[in-house]
């Protein structure tokens, strides 16, 4: 499907809509873009594709109709805006205020919030969408804002400009054609990058040579991924920045939201958390306990009213329309949900989102989680998921740049079977035999990377550099690559297309670059295709050694392969390099092959992958280097703090067995009594899958039955470190084996064994991980049956699929470019900040928010439970216990704060003893604090203080008097007394759970009674003007006023919290959980005393 | 000096690789140092100080007290509350049980009762059905009585009778007078007048009369009977005025307005005296705080204690006079006259006095369990880890 264009500007951008590229996710975009297009084809006239890009989702005049239809979209929002609405239509025992007040908070701050971020993208889109750009304009230069740009406009950048949008590179004021871009502002990466002008039209340099270009470009449909750029190296990206080139040309192909970059603004997908999850559960029982509860008074009530005089008697008649209306026991149900809605509080989430948002700051707060070798704190992307810090299972950990520095240092190369270390190799006299050798080897290593030079004056610098001894500096976006550089010391300058090096006798050498067969990680391995100054064609690799050895042809293979695999064994990361002469005709083929497939428009990244595989082959094999990559600091005490309370720790590297295992074995992973079972290719290899993985679980499976008996036999501390622990390595193509979907349907089989396995081992390693694979663990062991909450930890581009893919994110602010932590659920700068991450933050923040959400659900039966009771009482009449103020404010400000405050600062255990014994984490783990044992403790709980409450002022007020002047109480009073106990009840008992009272705790705790106290004296103060009835007045004074009162008050209070407290004592006392044994040491002391005492 | 390097490496373990790595002799070019660096996430410089303050809220540790509710903590609260209850419940329930209360109900469902004939009475029955009811007081009342009209099975707290009232009508706002509010249906208006004082709860005020005569040797004295001060000071004299206008003629007052239906006479008519008068009448007042639950009693009249030397009433013969206007019959519902002397506490009400008891009995029976788990288990969970 193609469709034509026409610009002012001679060009004509071709879009081909290609289905199969548009992701599901894009469908939409496509299928749109393609309407505007046809409509432009067909009017020939320019009205859209501008370059406004628009990140704001509100204007000002549609913000309040589709925020509020956003909000509403929510189903707690919606279910409280039909309350409400329910409450406007029908006759409801309460005023709509009651939860309309509440509803039009929430909505209100929640809108506030939004309008605020959505104000702050306006005015980001504003600077953008307004800053200056030059665009050629018939020949001469123009000034214009940025939103004026069109698709097929010619745009010159300055240097140190950020392009206004997605360009194809035309000519650069570099004779080369080349310029030099940072992404900075796109992934993080800051080290500079050499995009290519288009060959064509490198050579126009002026305004006017490029106004009388005409040309024809085809490009893709618009697609996000920052990382598949188009496949000539000629595409600059909007938000990069124009670096070390004076000006360049360029043609807009993307504007406005059609930019990878705007593209790349897509939220991902929301992650929930189990609290979350069973805080949903918790919401639909309350929401069945109503309707049930509003059912039987529905019924009750029309028992009750069968007899007339019951119904109507003569004191209280109805009226008319009150006698005639229809539907009677249908509205009679929903006056009941009204009088009940309560159980769900509108409050609630506002209280959960603000402790979770207000909560998220400690985490960036820590001092401890700051870095200060790199000036990085903790980054918080979502707060929706500090609690699920708190509830991990199972880490998967990326090996490089996560357990390890990621730091490289040249150790070793190997060149045919002898060994050279650093220090030597600049005053190696080469044997002459392995001369030639040695020299391409060099010449390999210095070639065939993608380094750069940092210098600041670029050109004159190369001849300074030859003979003064300027350091200079290597940038480059694999580590690797720059400790090799670095090593060698002898490659000077990549300059036009060409790179020169010195050889050993300090002679210049120039090197023509023809072609790059750059990394990726499925290939795992790079070349580069150069013509000499003599005139001969090489195409150096290198590469992991599996990806190596299979295509060498010639070349000390044995030798060099048990050097590598002995560096590996000692955890060096090793690379194999290999050259084959290339001869012109080879040569010319190989460029026509890959020109072709970097144009091509579909499956580019599949036919060029195909492309190298018939390239990179029949090499000659140089030899080997190793690289070594130190350990994180701390590494090792975080994997042994993380394995004690109780998480299984799951390396998944690309790099090879030996290499993954030893550094396992640094970090603690695995120690030395660990037994390890490989389920490597190798092995199934020798035996088929089947057998080898009956035989693991064998083994695994009679090991754990005995394990389980001696620990019932001796009740042992569980993390004794003498028992026998098993640790798995597998390699990936074990894994695709396993994971591979079978005919028979015996897959599941093999992927259960697999998990079972997995399960009873302490440690595994997956080694050989395909960026792919390594979401695919993580969704394997996410999705087995216990479904354990699974956090992914990783540092790089190839960690992402994982980091998506797992429950928590985490991301290392590390070398490999920000991709990692700019997807990730939250950014720490080092691997051994999980560990306080995990097990203080997590742990705090589990407990906070999993009391937070019990006691609402607590003090909101406390609250409606006695109003319900009342029902039975006052002839099923929906009649209101408490006054409207006292329902309206009871979630907002009598009982609300407290309990934001205890989510955001108790802390039950300190930090210190939390982060000393990591074993507490698993007093918290599965969910612990909201199973349904807790839950239906908490509700009963809730229930029994109402029962309390409501029959205690029962007893107290029933058929007597309570004043010492004999006066009567009428009912509001009656409502008033049971108001005030469960006010100072439910604070109470949050007092109760309060482990760490801070000034802030005193005064929100007393300061909420107090507030409530000085409330109802103003509130039945005064003959209110504005209300059409002073029920309330003078109502609260009087109970004051009568001693039973108060005395019925201290009873009830006292009476509602005894069995907290003994629950609480005897749990202590009799079942003591791990987190309160440390506490009880303490305190065992002074109680022994008084028992003494006595 | 090409060496093959395997087992000097060994012993050395790993050399440290490119280090600081010397300039590399007359090679240019070289110096690797800080070049790793050079990969690294343009963090440092660019951002200022992202680092945290070291403050004691920021960093989590603000001085805290930390209590623990263990047994030991918990069992001198436990005891000290289950001494503190138990005297105050047995100062409370001594104090109920020396309140006099006596009870008469009047209703006349049973054949026997005088008031039998009444029972069947309707609204404006003119004259009204009275009867007589004696009594015997076995004790004398000592102190102050006040005397109670009870109702039973009578739902004041009906939502639909709750909220049948005009609070500023009430409060004398003249708008309200002569428009109540719509919250009065159906008794806001009769024959398009508005009524004063609208509503349900007004207009079923309770309108029976009771006299009490002391009867010695067959001559009855009549005991009188205070009718102030039976309503909330606040209620009497702020939440409930009279319509405001010229002159104090509450006849001219209410102009325009109607008596509620079930009345016999109009709300000006109520009492004689000016100030007990509309809507400030007490037993107006009384009645219109509507009872929390459907058996209540409210304040009817209070008799004052005399003379210091003689109890107010004295143990004896008495006699009550109704003027049975008030139909209870047809919703099953109950009338009772009660006589009650007043403590501290109000009137009789044993529950208090036990509730506290109880509890502060369970507080300390509770205390010595604790004592004895503290006792025996106390020990052996320091010893002994159990892993759950």
């Amino acid at each position: 499907m193609y469709c034509y264009l026409c610009h002012f500007t001679k060009l004509q951008i071709i879009c081909k809509i290609s289905r199969e590229i548009c992701s599901h996710l894009l469908l939409f975009t496509a299928i749109v873009y393609f309407e505007k297009y046809v409509c432009n084809a067909n009017n020939n006239s320019l009205t859209n594709t501008d370059n406004l890009c628009i990140c704001f989702q509100y204007t000002f005049w549609n913000f309040i109709p589709k925020n509020l239809f956003e909000q509403f979209r929510r189903i707690a929002n919606f279910y409280f805006l039909i309350i409400f609405l329910v409450q406007l239509i029908i006759d409801t025992p309460t005023s709509p205020v009651t939860s309309g007040l509440p509803l039009l908070f929430v909505i209100t701050v929640t809108a506030i919030k939004q309008g605020y971020e959505d104000w702050l993208r306006h005015k980001a889109d504003n600077a953008m969408n307004q800053c200056p750009v030059h665009f050629i304009q018939h020949g001469k230069l123009v000034r214009k804002q940025s939103r004026k740009l069109r698709v097929g406009d010619i745009v010159m950048v300055k240097e140190d400009e950020t392009f206004p949008c997605d360009l194809i590179f035309l000519s650069s004021s570099r004779g080369d054609g080349t310029c030099f871009v940072t992404t900075a502002s796109l992934d993080g990466e800051s080290s500079h990058k050499t995009y290519y002008a288009v060959q064509d039209t490198k050579a126009f340099h002026n305004e006017q040579e490029i106004d009388a270009l005409h040309a024809t470009i085809e490009c893709e449909q618009p697609q996000p991924d920052l990382y598949k750029p188009l496949g000539s190296e000629n595409l600059l990206l909007r938000g990069a920045t124009l670096k070390n080139t004076e000006k360049i040309f360029g043609v807009a192909i993307y504007t406005g939201m059609e930019t990878k970059m705007a593209l790349n603004y897509q939220a991902k997908s929301q992650k929930r958390s189990a609290v979350e999850k069973s805080m949903n559960v918790f919401l639909i029982v309350y929401l069945c306990i109503l309707i049930s509860k509003a059912l039987i008074n529905t019924v009750l009530k029309y028992v009750w009213q069968s007899e007339p005089f019951r119904d109507e008697p003569w004191y209280n008649q109805k009226t008319e329309p009150e006698r005639k209306r229809n539907l009677v026991s249908f509205t009679d149900f929903l006056a009941f949900m009204v009088l009940f809605n309560y159980i769900i509080p509108v409050s609630m989430y506002v209280t959960v989102e603000m402790q979770k948002f207000l909560g998220s700051y400690f985490l960036t707060w820590d001092e401890e989680m700051f870095d200060e070798d790199t000036g990085e704190g903790p980054l918080v992307n979502t707060s929706d998921l500090n609690e699920e810090l708190g509830q991990i299972e199972y880490v998967f950990t990326d090996k490089t740049g996560t357990l390890t520095e990621n730091n490289m240092e040249f150790v070793e190369c190997c060149i045919e079977g002898h060994v050279y270390v650093p220090h030597y190799i600049n005053t190696i006299s080469y044997f002459d035999h392995t001369l030639h050798y040695e020299e391409l080897f060099f010449r390999a290593l210095c070639l065939c990377h993608t380094v750069q030079v940092k210098d600041d004056d670029s050109v004159d610098g190369l001849k300074k550099n030859q003979f003064s001894r300027r350091s200079c500096i290597y940038i480059s976006s694999s580590p690797d690559e720059v400790a090799l550089v670095e090593g060698i010391q002898r490659y000077v300058c990549n300059q036009d297309n060409f790179m020169e090096i010195l050889n050993r006798e300090n002679n210049l050498e120039k090197f023509e670059l023809l072609e790059v067969l750059s990394f990726d990680s499925v290939r795992r391995r790079m070349s580069v295709i150069v013509k000499s100054s003599t005139g001969d064609i090489f195409l150096f690799c290198k590469g992991a050694d599996s990806s190596i050895f299979p295509r060498v042809k010639e070349g000390k293979i044995d030798q060099i392969r048990s050097r590598v695999e002995r560096n590996a064994v000692e955890g060096l990361r090793t690379l194999c390099v290999a050259y084959k002469k290339l001869t012109a005709e080879e040569y010319s083929n190989a460029q026509k092959l890959l020109q072709n497939a970097k144009l091509a428009l579909q499956d580019r990244e599949k036919k060029l992958a195909e492309v190298y595989e018939k390239i990179e082959r029949d090499f000659i094999l140089l030899g080997a280097t190793a690289v070594e990559d130190r350990l994180q600091e701390k590494a090792a005490d975080t994997i042994e703090a993380l394995q004690k309370a109780g998480i299984k720790v799951w390396v998944l590297t690309g790099d090879k067995m030996e290499t993954a295992a030893a550094t396992c074995y640094a970090c603690k992973l695995f120690r030395r009594n660990t037994q390890i079972l490989e389920l490597t290719t190798k092995k199934i290899e020798e035996q088929s899958l089947h057998d080898v993985l009956f035989d693991l679980s064998k083994t695994v499976l009679r090991h754990n039955e005995f394990y389980s008996d001696l620990v019932c036999i001796l009740s042992l501390n569980r993390l004794s470190t003498d028992m026998q622990d098993y640790g798995l390595i597998i390699d990936g193509a074990a894994l695709s084996l396993i994971m591979k979907p079978r005919q028979d349907g015996s897959s599941a089989n093999y992927r259960e064994l697999f998990l079972e396995i997995c399960r009873n081992c302490s440690a595994v390693l997956c080694c050989r991980m395909a960026p792919l694979q390594k979401a695919q663990i993580v969704k394997l062991i996410k999705l087995s049956k216990e479904h354990p909450i699974t956090l992914a930890i990783g540092d790089g581009a190839n960690d992402v699929s994982m980091i998506l893919e797992a429950h928590v994110g985490i991301g290392i602010i590390g070398k490999e470019g920000r991709q990692a932590a700019r997807n990730s659920d939250y950014a720490i700068p080092k691997f051994k900040h999980l560990k306080k991450m995990l097990l203080v933050h997590g742990h705090f923040y589990y407990v906070r928010i999993s009391e937070l959400v019990q006691y609402f659900f607590y003090k909101n039966v406390c609250f409606i439970f006695p109003q319900f009771l009342y029902q039975f009482f006052c002839g099923f009449s929906q009649q209101t216990l408490y006054d409207t103020a006292y329902l309206t404010l009871y979630n907002i400000s009598f009982t609300s704060l407290p309990i934001l405050l205890y989510g955001l600062m108790e802390q039950h255990v300190s930090a210190d003893t939390l982060k000393r014994e990591p074993s507490l984490y698993r007093d918290v783990a599965k969910n612990a604090l909201l199973r349904w044992r807790a839950f239906i403790y908490w509700t009963f709980l809730g229930v029994f203080d109402a029962v309390v409450f409501f029959f205690g002022a029962y007893f107290l007020f029933d058929n007597t008097v309570v004043t010492s002047n004999g006066q009567m109480f009428g009912n509001w009073t009656f409502g008033t007394l049971v108001f005030t106990v469960l006010v100072f009840t439910v604070t109470l008992k949050l007092a109760l759970d309060t482990h760490y009272w801070t000034w802030i705790n005193h005064f929100m705790i007393w300061g909420s009674l107090v507030f409530y106290i000085i409330f109802s004296l103003l509130w039945g103060g005064i003959i209110w003007p504005f209300l059409n009835y002073q029920r309330m007045y003078y109502v609260f004074m009087q109970m004051l006023s009568s001693g039973p009162a108060w005395l019925g008050i201290i009873l009830l209070i006292t009476v509602s919290l005894l069995p907290d407290v003994l629950k609480k004592v005897l749990c202590r006392q009799l079942w003591p959980t791990i987190s309160m044994r440390p506490d009880r040491r303490h305190l065992h002391q002074p109680g022994q005393q008084l028992f003494l005492l006595l | 000096m090409a060496v093959n390097y395997s087992a000097k490496e060994e012993a050395d373990g790993h050399p440290s690789g490119g280090v600081g790595v010397p300039g590399g002799g007359a090679v240019g070019g070289g110096g690797g140092g800080g070049g790793g660096g050079g990969g690294g996430g343009g963090g440092g410089g660019a951002v200022k100080t992202r680092k945290p303050d070291n403050t004691a809220f920021k960093q989590q540790r603000l001085p805290a007290w930390q209590p623990i509710l263990t047994a030991g903590t918990v069992l001198p609260a436990f005891f000290i509350i289950g001494l503190i209850f138990i005297p105050i419940g047995i100062g409370i329930f001594v104090t109920s049980n020396n309140i006099r209360e006596y009870e008469i109900d009047y209703t006349g469902t049973e054949p026997s009762s005088p008031c039998n004939k009444c029972l069947n009475v309707s609204w404006d029955s003119t004259p009204p059905c009275t009867c007589t009811i004696n009594f015997t007081l076995e004790h004398s009342f000592e102190s102050n009585v006040f005397m109670y009209y009870g109702l039973s099975n009578f739902y004041q707290n009906h939502r639909r009778y709750v909220k049948s009232r005009d609070d500023s009508q009430l409060n004398g706002d003249n708008s309200s007078l002569l428009n109540p509010s719509k919250e009065c249906e159906p008794y806001r208006t009769n024959e398009d007048k508005p009524i004063a004082p609208c509503g349900a709860i007004a207009n079923s005020m309770f309108n029976d009369t009771l006299e009490l005569y002391r009867i010695d040797n067959d001559t009855r004295t009549p005991i009188t009977l205070i009718k102030k001060g039976i309503a909330w000071w606040t209620d009497k004299n702020v939440k409930f005025r009279n319509p405001t206008g010229d002159g104090n003629n509450l006849t001219a007052l209410f102009q325009g307005t109607t008596k509620p239906v079930n009345w016999p006479k109009p709300v000006y008519m109520l009492d004689s005296e000016p100030d007990n008068n509309g809507f400030i009448n007490e037993d107006f007042i009384v009645w219109m705080r509507t009872a929390a639950l459907p058996t209540f009693r409210k304040l009817y009249r209070l008799i004052e204690r005399k003379d210091n030397l003689q109890p107010t009433l004295q143990a004896g013969k008495y006699s009550l006079d109704i003027a049975y206007n008030y139909p209870v019959h047809s919703f099953d519902g109950r009338k009772r006259m009660i006589l009650s002397t007043i403590s501290w506490m109000g009137g009789k009400n044993p529950f208090l006095g036990i509730a506290y008891i109880t509890v502060g009995s369970i507080c300390f029976f509770l205390g010595v369990v604790l004592l004895i788990i503290h006792h025996k288990y106390g020990n052996r969970n320091t010893s002994a880890d159990i892993p759950n």
